[in-house]
């Protein structure tokens, strides 16, 4: 293994997107919306393909604007259908994301000779090709660690809210604090944040930073500040074993398969799994915490009934 | 009725498709002429317009693998529909979701141990691969759910992400091996209508055909599963075995999708026929019946656009078209679609509005009775000024402009001779008679046996005289007639009576 500038890139790149990713995720989860991050990760592909058509150009900002009028329309549009024509809310985000995701397929498939814009792309994205950026600090770090200020800065700022409506959303609007308004905000730095990352890494990694972290987080804590902190330590460490197993493992396993001369695989792909795996690994150590937990009232004093 | 409503509504919709259809080929044979570059239409994009010969092979379905394709696919969206209407009442649509994204590492692995076997990629192996991840992913979520603390949602987003991204490193690297021809693979991710064979379509045609007789032969136990799963389970339904052979279920439609529709958009075919269904009737069979047909329906117009269009993705327009179908019914639907909806509440507000503007009425010719003495049965023959009458129900003039359009309309009030006082007709007489009787009789139920405080009867009956069944008032009558005697209307009640008010000062 020879580690290059290029990785150290790579790591930070991620990490920082999934320490980005981390925080909205972490009140998406709390909020029981945590299929939304999947639902708008696909669609905002008939947001981009627009933008793409009306500007013809790659610029960020009518992506980012495109995107995100597209995730706020997924949420809206779920809404409506789950409440006017009261289908379960699941089966509502199904409808609208399906329908979205095969517009946007359409769209690009029909006007793929004006726009340099794949599928592919959104789903795998390539964070190896997107660091590329010899001699200075590539365009994407610079994106990601923006991205992660702002989120980080829009946490704090609104720590107090969002912790009231994810924990009690009626409390919090008898208190005067408008629960819909703050979930749409989410909503809506989650499909921003979507878009940003996809770019270098794809929608997979989105996915999956904006949950699992925070699902890890949760089943070692009970405090919210706590649970964002261990979501953030979570989500940096998939990023740097993540990348480290990309590299390593294909070549381990290639030549114990016999096929030597495995080069590396999608960085962005097994930071998801890394991820998955200290999920794993957190939920077995509190089942092994939660099994010595009760065993202690044996030898308290005994109950009446 | 509903039916015929239902058929008309389809008709017309069906006719439409048709002239659109016509208009679009027609416009075609036009464009033609005139040019010779048909491709260059709507505006600059380079959808090419198949040629009139094309469109007339596709729709008679005169090529063998287009029909087997055809068939294929439409028992797909057939079999979706009725494994999605039990996944859509079990509340858990987006368990085919990750599904579906759970399927890619076993296609990946399939493939790779299929490669070292020297087997070569052959069809079935690969679908064994998917079906099994698939359900790995779905017990994992199971046990999430079970085991931790974690909510239902995020067990669904974890397995579907990180399965999913196990499935992409594995992508990775399949797409290095120097043997791997791994093009067909990227085929499940977007699916490939137009590159089926007829073997593969046949395939996809006995699963479904197994997942339908399957869903057919297990109809009662799936429909108490979903409708009250702890009465099963105290009746002695091993509920546990019939879950699991649901998840199944949509595990085995899920991957037959795989190749159709693609691992994207099959979970649509689970979820769209079946949430559209529902607008349609609240019975079971039926609705299970009808997301069978829009799921049919809609692979049979991917089939036909994709042949049509070969740039187009199938797997696209087979979720449009179930899209739009969705669409169709939460607009129309004849159980709760919005028109349905929207209707029945103005049925019911007019009816609202009806009853208080004649009991209005009744009260006041009450209250002014005594002034001109007149008989019992000429009681409700005196004319109101629309004015007074505002004014005495404390109503808005839009209010009572509403009211009496009403009125108006159904003919139960008319403009007496002088033109700015308002009577009861003949029909409006015996109308107002029932509302004031039944609002009394209410009121006096809720005073003698409800125990509710006189203060807040006539809020309380204002309420709920509007949805009284004529059995209900029956009852009440029986109830009340020993002590209010058998008299058409009842005194109101909430006139302060000599005996019971004069001791609070009222």
């Amino acid at each position: 293994m020879n580690w290059s500038e290029l990785d150290t890139w790579i790591v930070v790149t991620g990490g920082l997107i999934s320490l980005a990713c981390a925080l909205p995720g972490a009140f998406l989860m709390l909020n029981r919306q945590s299929m939304l991050g999947d639902g708008i990760s696909h669609a905002v592909l008939p947001g981009l393909a627009v933008a793409f058509l009306l500007t013809n150009s790659r610029e960020v900002l009518p992506m980012v604007l495109g995107a995100a009028i597209a995730g706020v329309l997924t949420a809206l549009l779920t809404q409506a259908v789950q409440r006017l024509g009261q289908v379960e809310s699941g089966a509502a985000l199904g409808v609208v994301f399906c329908g979205l995701f095969a517009t946007g397929l359409i769209l690009i498939r029909v006007a793929s000779d004006k726009v340099d814009l794949d599928a592919d792309c959104v789903l795998y994205g390539s964070i190896e090709t997107a660091v590329v950026d010899v001699g200075r600090v590539p365009r994407v770090t610079l994106i990601s660690g923006g991205l992660l200020l702002v989120n980080a800065l829009l946490t704090w700022l609104f720590y107090k809210e969002l912790r009231l409506v994810a924990f009690d959303p009626a409390l919090a609007t008898t208190q005067g604090f408008n629960a819909g308004a703050v979930q749409l905000g989410l909503v809506l730095v989650a499909s921003v944040t979507t878009v940003l990352a996809f770019e270098s890494v794809g929608s997979i990694l989105v996915i999956a930073m904006l949950v699992v972290p925070a699902a890890s987080a949760s089943l070692l804590t009970r405090r919210l500040h706590w649970l964002l902190i261990l979501a953030l330590g979570f989500a940096g460490l998939s990023a740097g074993l993540g990348h480290l197993a990309a590299i390593t493992l294909p070549g381990w396993i290639g030549a114990k398969l016999g096929q030597p001369g495995l080069g590396a695989t999608s960085s962005a792909a097994m930071m998801a799994v890394v991820a998955g795996a200290l999920f794993l690994a957190s939920w077995g150590w509190s089942s092994l915490v939660k099994r010595f937990a009760t065993r202690k009232p044996e030898f308290s004093a005994p109950r009446h009934c | 009725m509903k039916l015929a409503r239902s058929i008309l509504l389809w008709g017309a919709l069906a006719g439409l498709l048709g002239g659109l259809a016509w208009m679009v080929s027609h416009s075609d044979g036009q464009a033609g002429h005139e040019s010779g570059v048909a491709g260059k239409s709507l505006a600059g994009t380079a959808l090419e317009w198949p040629s009139r010969e094309t469109i007339r092979r596709v729709l008679s379905l005169a090529d063998h693998n287009t029909r087997a394709v055809a068939t294929g696919v439409a028992a797909l969206g057939a079999a979706g529909g009725l494994v999605g209407t039990f996944l859509l009442l079990r509340k858990r649509s987006l368990l085919s979701d990750t599904v579906s994204h759970c399927t890619l590492p076993g296609i990946a692995i399939a493939f790779l141990l299929a490669e070292n076997a020297g087997g070569g990629r052959s069809l079935p192996v690969l679908l064994l691969g998917a079906a099994g991840t698939g359900a790995l992913g779905m017990a994992l979520v199971a046990a999430i759910r079970a085991r931790s603390r974690v909510k239902d949602d995020a067990a669904l987003a974890i397995v579907l992400s990180v399965f999913f991204g196990l499935g992409i490193a594995l992508m990775v690297v399949i797409q290095q091996l120097p043997t791997g021809n791994a093009a067909g693979l990227a085929n499940f991710i977007y699916g490939k209508t137009a590159s089926m064979t007829a073997g593969d379509a046949r395939l996809i045609l006995f699963a479904s055909l197994v997942v339908a007789l399957a869903c057919a032969a297990l109809f009662k136990e799936f429909k108490l599963l979903c409708f009250d799963f702890e009465f099963a389970r105290a009746q002695g339904w091993p509920v546990t075995a019939l879950d699991l052979a649901l998840m199944g279920l949509v595990v085995a439609v899920t991957v037959i999708g795989l190749q159709a529709v693609g691992m994207l958009l099959v979970v649509a075919m689970l979820i769209i026929p079946a949430a559209a269904a529902r607008f349609w009737s609240h019975r079971l069979g039926v609705s299970m019946l009808l997301a069978a047909g829009i799921g049919a329906m809609s692979g049979l117009a991917g089939v036909a656009a994709s042949a049509l269009f070969p740039k187009l993705p199938a797997g696209a327009i087979i979720v449009l078209a179930a899209v739009f179908c969705f669409a169709a019914s939460f607009v129309f639907g004849a159980e709760r679609g919005l028109c349905q909806c929207w209707w029945q509440q103005r049925r019911v507000s007019r009816r609202v509005a009806r009853q208080h503007l004649l009991r209005a009425l009744y009260e006041w010719c009450e209250a002014h009775a005594d002034a001109a003495s007149h008989g019992p049965g000429s009681l409700l023959d005196r004319a109101v000024e629309a004015a007074e009458l505002r004014r005495a129900n404390g109503w808005s003039e839009a209010r009572l402009k509403g009211l009496l359009r009403t009125g108006f309309a159904e003919r139960l009030v008319s403009w007496s001779y002088s033109g700015s006082a308002i009577q009861l007709t003949a029909q409006g007489k015996i109308e107002a008679r029932r509302a004031t009787r039944n609002h009394r009789l209410w009121e006096t139920f809720l005073l003698r046996y409800a125990d509710v405080a006189p203060q807040h009867i006539h809020h309380n009956a204002d309420q709920i005289e509007h949805v009284i069944e004529p059995d209900i008032v029956n009852e009440l009558e029986e109830l009340l007639a020993a002590r209010e005697g058998a008299s058409l209307v009842p005194a109101n009640p909430e006139q302060p009576r000599a005996g019971v008010s004069g001791g609070l000062g009222l």
